[in-house]
């Protein structure tokens, strides 16, 4: 079971807000330091490790960019959104960041709530209010990288690549 | 069951009979691009092994020529990766440099019926060849070329039928911005394109709309395949290789008929495409710093032989800067053969080298704070092309170009026919 304080943020948010430009092949700390930079200025230090970030529809439009990594190295238990956006799924799953599809789950919390989310039951819940909500289930491979700690461990074991 | 050309694509790639939307697909990939933006040491990792190093491909094309001393090691290091893989489809700063998904058109890479990956949003653009072309992250490219396969979780398709003919000064770009202003996004699904106005879209046409499905956040787009688009790739790759046609039972999750002929010029406002597009007049006369024409989706020879057209025998604007940057360096060539580059060029625009540059605020005409910009590329996000504060407004290359003469946003009518 995961739990956390809620970051709410809106439809669309997309992965140059994530990850900007200024700092694509800059190093994971620069990176991380700049997320939500031009939407949101301060947020990375307000956000703890443990906190869940609520999104609208279409979460992680935009590019090929690592922009997931740079919310799991902010520590973020999560990211629930209305939708997730291919791309940025892809990355989530490789990048072992959770984050999954929640339809209305953006009504459902303010931020400052605290959100629970039982990935086992495909269900999460708003503790201050008892609502619960239905979480959209992915095949249970992809789930596996995801909550496993990404690609890269895999082709590490496999020897494709080298250990960082 | 019926299936879409994207589907019957996918059923050869993974051996299965048929495969529906729902379906996880694991596929063996035919083609993968690599970026010099691969190579930077925060996203690179210690690759032991090449799955199949003939099916890849590496184009350098975010930072070049290397503007600063990371980009220029990220770019040493690729070199030597390919030399070590001896991977020879290699387009290292020179005349086959380019915009990924410009070379791989020039070179016909993306062969109709095949699966192409590259760590590039937009390489959705290789969609116009009837090709399962998706941008992924640099884990699955790493992944796809250490392995040889990738993973697609597949979604349904909306398919849209082009009947008409485009006016005059209207183009792909318009129609692209009529689809995101009338439709929206279309996340987690797929585009097929197809119809009787095909025959009339030429090749850059349609590239450029197979780019632009990135901003609608389509998973693929995938043109349905004509005797033209076989043409142009035999033309340019000696492979074999075999269009998929969708079943004439194809299930979509909407069907779309959109008549060029009814498609004005359209400019989508700051920092969104979707549901953001208004006609030229709502914007006219907002002043502007920068025009911009170039990047995988208005880089092409017709963008700028549609801009010289424009701008012949006219001069930009004062205060205005005009930056046209061509798709590939075949393109800067054939562009130079053409007479266009010489027209731009005296006109006052500069024409750079064949880059990513300007269009993701790399190099080459990074925007500065409360800049004002009106761009043929492929984003508008805030801060997508510099500074946050700055404003990106986004039209077809013959309104930026009417626009960069005005030194505000025009009707590219105001121009209409150059002045030879
Ligand atoms: S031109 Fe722009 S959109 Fe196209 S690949 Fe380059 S940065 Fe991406």
């Amino acid at each position: 079971m995961i739990a956390g304080r809620v970051w709410k943020f809106g439809d669309d948010i997309n992965t140059d807000l994530m990850l900007p430009g200024s700092v694509l092949y800059a190093s994971e700390e620069e990176q991380k330091r700049a997320v939500f930079a031009a939407n949101r200025p301060g947020w990375v230090d307000q956000v703890k490790p443990g906190d869940v970030l609520v999104g609208g529809r279409n979460f992680g439009m935009g590019s090929s960019r690592p922009a997931a990594r740079s919310l799991r190295n902010l520590g973020l238990a999560c990211v629930l959104a209305e939708s997730i956006n291919g791309l940025f799924f892809r990355n989530a799953v490789n990048f072992g960041l959770i984050a999954l599809a929640c339809p209305g789950v953006h009504a459902a919390c303010e931020e400052g709530d605290r959100l629970e989310l039982a990935i086992a039951d495909w269900r999460a819940s708003n503790a201050r209010t008892g609502v619960a909500l239905a979480v959209t289930p992915i095949p249970e491979a992809l789930l596996k990288l995801m909550t496993g700690g990404g690609i890269y461990p895999h082709l590490e074991q496999r020897g494709l690549i080298l250990p960082r | 069951m019926g299936m879409t050309a994207l589907e019957k694509i996918f059923a050869r790639a993974s051996g299965a009979k048929s495969v529906a939307p729902g379906d996880l697909v694991v596929v063996n990939v035919d083609t993968v691009v690599m970026l010099d933006s691969s190579f930077f040491p925060s996203v690179r990792r210690e690759v032991v092994k090449v799955h199949d190093p003939r099916k890849v491909a590496v184009i350098y094309d975010h930072f070049v020529p290397a503007p600063d001393e990371k980009a220029a090691a990220a770019q040493a290091y690729g070199r030597a990766f390919a030399r070590r893989f001896g991977i020879e489809r290699f387009h290292d700063v020179g005349p086959d440099q380019g915009i990924s998904h410009a070379v791989v058109a020039d070179h016909g890479y993306a062969l109709p019926g095949s699966v192409l990956v590259c760590s590039d949003s937009h390489t959705c653009a290789s969609g116009a060849f009837n090709c399962a072309a998706r941008g992924i992250g640099a884990p699955d490219m790493i992944y796809a070329l250490t392995t040889g396969q990738t993973w697609f979780q597949l979604g349904g398709t909306v398919r849209y039928d082009l009947s008409g003919r485009l006016r005059a000064g209207v183009s792909a770009k318009d129609v692209f911005l009529h689809l995101a202003g009338t439709y929206g996004d279309h996340a987690n699904c797929n585009i097929e394109f197809g119809g009787p106005a095909l025959a009339d879209l030429g090749i850059g046409a349609r590239r450029t709309l197979a780019a632009m499905g990135a901003e609608l956040s389509a998973e693929f787009v995938t043109f349905e395949p004509d005797q033209a688009l076989i043409d142009y790739v035999k033309a340019r790759n000696p492979a074999p290789f075999e269009p998929q046609y969708p079943d004439a039972e194809a299930r979509y999750l909407d069907r779309r008929r959109v008549d060029l002929g009814a498609i004005e010029p359209l400019v989508a406002r700051p920092d969104s495409v979707i549901r953001n597009s208004v006609a030229v007049g709502a914007v006219a006369g907002q002043r502007i710093d920068q025009a911009f024409i170039g990047s995988c989706a208005n880089g092409s020879l017709d963008d700028l032989a549609e801009a010289a057209r424009i701008v012949a025998g006219r001069k930009v604007a004062r205060g205005v800067r005009f930056l046209v940057t061509p798709g590939s360096q075949r393109v800067y060539a054939a562009a130079l053969k053409a007479g266009h580059v010489q027209t731009l060029t005296e006109a006052g625009a500069v024409v750079t080298a064949a880059t990513c540059g300007a269009c993701f605020g790399g190099h080459m005409g990074v925007l500065g704070p409360n800049e004002v910009c009106i761009t043929a590329s492929t984003r508008n996000f805030k801060g997508r092309m510099g500074a946050a504060s700055a404003r990106i407004f986004m039209a077809s290359p013959a309104t930026v170009a009417a626009s960069a003469i005005a030194g505000s946003i025009v009707h590219p009518g105001e121009f209409a026919g150059g002045r030879a």
